[in-house]
């Protein structure tokens, strides 16, 4: 049934001659290009790109498109990502034309509209977090990381302290300690219980006054609260350290608890999670930071203030912060994500917001009730707003992994769980449901699973069985790298 | 209860399985001392038709190219995007998946990206492309970092003023914690000054990041200074513009080692700054070094053609401190845009859109130069950028009258560089027309001419 020009690259669809746009004419006086440019920098060959007709580019990627699955159409519970429902309404509204179009150097006076959303999106994730300063500029949750730690480097400069170490958790997102080295410290791993929490003693053990950050998610990446946190805190605090939230499970927590309340001096929101924003197969996202009083100026430029005089409000963009570390990427942020995150927030309010993390940490209960039962969850009965359940018994057994588990969830359409992500859970199975999903699809999900595991062996080895592809050799892959397609040589 | 399924039935049956009397109990496990006691003082909610109302009202504040004719620049471009590029990105299947974990699920997402990876290859004569980093700014600062690795030189790095002023902010903030010294290098002319790019480069300098065409518009003379940095074994980190490549040699057939730059000329809307598109390709022999997902050619086990993430162990989440980069999300969307637009474009179309670039510009340069009150501030060549000098040192008045006249003339330069704060950078690019550029000469020398505003 499936169209087999839907695999062919498109390059493989090219003919001479053929095009998909007619542009207009010139419409100045023309002078030859040679005039204009001297012929040392014009290019002596014609592009390689393809040429095709505007039908086939649809077709093409229409086809392509459906050898997805996404959010839209399947359930995709893969941990750590909150793979939510994309609200079409977010869409419409982020594509108005003075959203959508336009330029980034325009004048404050002409962007107000802009300006204030953006200034009402700095006052909401400072409400939700609990902090006092919060910078939209970062691109992605890895990006706010970075800058987050970039401002406590510049925030121990101006008091004068060396400090050259980031503390992570074992189970820790890897972004984390990335992010540490791209800053130039050192960065040191701090054991878990085997609970599944940081362990205390080993945190006081590696706690000393070198220590500029301790990096911590909350809930962390196994699905469980950290409730030892202010403790944690105060420990950090109390050599002159500093509090990173990794703000990647705040779908759990949203108007029940806020990092600032727990000892948090800085975080980062992921909006693409959190707050809806499409994933677009890899991104965009964006990663605004929120921080305490202390750090607020050494926040990057600019920020969005709010004038009022005479009952009028006007928004303009504040670059006088001597202390800021500066810019971390070109231009404002992403904006397009980040008027996404406000249409959610405006279409939930507080209320709706806390019943976002009640239903996303009831979905995980749920499931995590009817899976625990067939595939165990090492770290115990409850959970937030996702589970880490282990297939080890299953490896150890009968020699089937995480792997050919999730991967014979696909053929009964569902997306794979996140695999062998905590590394500190054997065989690791991620569950994420989100609270975007129905009772019946938790109860299918979970019925599921189950008939997997009765499964014969060789038959999950080898699953998925109904995917167009099975299994790529990934190690070929890397170790031949074919990374672009090249024109055949046998014509 | 926006977006959420469950019922109060389904909430109790839910609850009855896990064994537990409430929602509320399902959070025990945070202290109550920690737990916030009252609702967030967040606005009330609002439904789908009043938030429709409110965000018409905020966009109706904002002025827009669609009613202002705009000769904005300066890294983000009014270039026309085919409507076959916004019907390929809306569809769910590619909007609202994410990084391709699960090959099988996603052939359409990792096909997309070896096409990708191969048109930028040959957009810029590349060996190899990743498949794509946040922004133009944080490319510009990982082909930079990606230097130090590969020449494993940590002394210093060169830049070129020439370059995107907050590109090169962007890795002061990046290097104001590492130990390599960024080194500016002056370009009095409008473009990198040879004398001094010779007198810096040592036998300790990672690469020399140049722009070409460069912030100002202008071309940079790249042969001869891809010769001064290869001789010094330093690399030459290119910085592009995609729709220049229509006219313009390739970064990889000049000599250039690793090519960054902004795809947002590639069929992603301006959107006040982003999400857009970084840019980054290198020669094959760095590709271990490569920051950023990649995809593969593979077979399966059944022997077909396929696609996978691969060289995974550069990467942050296999890793960890080790990775070539912390990036995880990237620009996947705006890839899948780039793509599209390049595929509609065709040779023919990219050729197409930078002639009508490069005679437009030429024109508005011409007609905006020979006006009494402006000048033009650099004779070099230039492709869809120059900079204008105000003989009357007014040009953020000028600049606000325009707007007030429906025009954005262009973006002032003061705010980076302090010696051209009677300097306006203009853009045109193929969306405007000959009647619209006339629109801005008669807006200068009719509203705005010579003697009208001072200095101060």
């Amino acid at each position: 049934m499936r169209n087999k020009h839907a695999t062919q690259l498109i390059f493989e669809l090219s003919q001479n001659g053929r095009k998909a746009v007619a542009l207009p004419q010139i419409d100045v006086p023309e002078r030859p290009v040679e005039e204009l440019i001297p012929e040392r920098f014009l290019a002596k060959k014609t592009l390689g790109l393809p040429q095709v007709a505007e039908p086939e580019i649809v077709r093409h990627y229409a086809n392509l498109s459906t050898l997805n699955m996404s959010v839209d159409t399947h359930f995709y519970p893969l941990g750590s990502c909150t793979m939510k429902y994309n609200p079409k309404r977010n869409e419409r509204l982020a594509s108005l034309r003075g959203i959508v179009d336009v330029h980034p150097y325009q004048s404050e006076r002409s962007l107000q509209g802009l300006l204030q959303i953006f200034f009402e999106l700095q006052e909401m994730l400072g409400e939700i977090s609990g902090l006092d300063a919060v910078s939209l500029q970062p691109a992605a949750g890895a990006h706010g990381e970075l800058t987050a730690l970039m401002v406590a480097a510049a925030y121990f400069r101006d008091l004068g302290e060396v400090r050259t170490t980031v503390l992570t958790p074992d189970s820790a997102h890897g972004t984390n300690p990335a992010s540490a080295r791209m800053c130039g410290f050192d960065t040191v791993t701090v054991k878990s219980t085997p609970a599944g929490f940081v362990d205390m003693e080993d945190l006081k053990s590696k706690l000393d006054d070198s220590v500029a950050v301790f990096m911590i998610t909350n809930p962390n990446t196994l699905g469980l609260f950290e409730s030892n946190v202010a403790e944690i805190a105060d420990q950090v605090h109390a050599r002159g350290g500093l509090i990173y939230l990794d703000g990647a499970n705040m779908n759990a927590i949203l108007g029940v608890t806020r990092p600032g309340d727990f000892g948090a001096d800085m975080m980062h929101f992921n909006p693409h999670k959190t707050f809806s924003g499409p994933h677009g197969g890899g991104g965009p996202g964006a990663g605004p930071i929120a921080v305490s009083s202390k750090l607020g100026a050494f926040l990057p430029v600019p920020q969005v203030r709010r004038e009022e005089a005479q009952s009028e409000c006007t928004y303009r963009l504040d670059w006088d912060q001597p202390q800021s570390i500066g810019r971390v990427r070109s231009f404002f942020g992403n904006s397009g994500v980040l008027v996404r995150a406000y249409c959610y927030l405006r279409t939930h309010g507080p209320d709706g917001l806390r019943e976002v993390s009640e239903n996303a940490v009831l979905n995980a209960n749920y499931l995590l009730s009817r899976v625990k039962h067939f595939l165990p969850v090492p770290q115990g009965d409850r959970c937030m707003h996702e589970f880490v359940a282990s297939a080890a018994q299953c490896k150890n057994e009968r020699g089937v992994s995480a792997m050919d588990l999730v991967k014979r969830l696909l053929d009964y359409g569902f997306h794979a769980p996140t695999v062998y992500f905590p590394l500190t859970v054997k065989e690791a199975v991620m569950i994420e449901p989100t609270e975007t999903e129905s009772k019946e699809m938790l109860d299918q999900f979970a019925e599921t699973l189950f008939r997997v595991l009765e499964e014969p062996d060789d038959l999950l080895h080898e699953a998925p069985h109904t995917t167009r592809i099975s299994r790529p050799d990934e190690v070929t892959a890397a170790r031949k790298p074919v990374l672009r397609w090249n024109p055949s040589t046998e014509e | 209860m926006a977006y959420i399924y469950n019922t109060p039935q389904d909430q109790q049956a839910m609850l009855e399985a896990i064994g537990c009397d409430s929602i509320d109990a399902l959070f025990d496990s945070i202290p109550e001392s920690l737990r916030l006691q009252r609702p967030l003082k967040l606005p009330a909610a609002m439904g789908e038709m009043e938030l429709t109302s409110h965000l018409a009202a905020l966009s109706e504040k904002n002025r827009s190219p669609a009613d202002t004719l705009c000769f904005l620049g300066g890294g983000s471009y009014d270039h026309f995007i085919p409507a076959v590029v916004d019907y390929v990105a809306s569809r769910g299947e590619f909007y609202t998946s994410y990084t391709p974990y699960q090959p099988e699920v996603s052939q359409g997402n990792l096909q997309a990206m070896f096409e990708y990876q191969t048109m930028i290859c040959e957009l810029t004569g590349m060996d190899v492309s990743n498949q794509s980093l946040y922004d133009g700014g944080s490319a510009a600062v990982e082909g930079v970092l990606m230097s130090l690795d590969v020449t494993r030189r940590r002394g210093r790095v060169l830049v070129a003023e020439s370059v995107h002023p907050e590109y090169r902010q962007v890795i002061d903030t990046y290097f104001a914690l590492l130990e390599t010294e960024v080194v500016t290098l002056p370009c009095p002319a409008g473009t990198l000054d040879l004398n001094a790019l010779e007198a810096e480069l040592t036998d300790d300098t990672a690469c020399l990041l140049l722009q070409h065409p460069n912030f100002f518009g202008c071309l940079e003379e790249v042969h001869e200074i891809v010769d001064k940095v290869h001789a010094a074994g330093s690399l030459l980190v290119t910085i592009i513009d995609p729709v220049s490549l229509g006219l313009l040699e390739r970064p990889g057939d000049y000599g250039a080692d690793v090519v960054v730059g902004e795809g947002q000329s590639l069929g992603t809307p301006m959107q006040y700054g982003g999400p857009y598109l970084g840019l980054m390709a290198c020669r094959e022999k760095f590709v271990r070094r490569l920051p950023g997902r990649i995809a593969g050619e593979t077979r399966d086990r059944r022997g077909n053609q396929c696609w996978v993430l691969t060289l995974q162990t550069r990467e942050q989440h296999i890793r960890r401190d080790k990775a070539t980069s912390n990036i995880c999300t990237n620009q996947g969307l705006f890839a899948l845009r780039a793509s599209v637009y390049l595929a509609a474009m065709g040779p023919q179309g990219m050729r197409e859109v930078a002639e009508l670039c490069l005679q437009k510009t030429a024109y508005a340069r011409q007609r905006l130069g020979d006006l009494e009150r402006l000048e033009i501030a650099f004779d070099r060549p230039v492709f869809k950028e120059f900079v204008l000098r105000d003989r009357e040192n007014a040009v953020e008045q000028l600049c606000a009258d325009a707007e007030e006249a429906g025009i954005f003339a262009g973006v002032p330069l003061g705010r980076w560089y302090p010696d051209l704060s009677d300097c306006l950078l203009v853009a045109v690019t193929e969306k405007r027309t000959r009647p619209e550029i006339e629109r801005l000469v008669d807006f200068v020398s009719v509203q705005a001419p010579c003697g009208v505003t001072h200095a101060e």
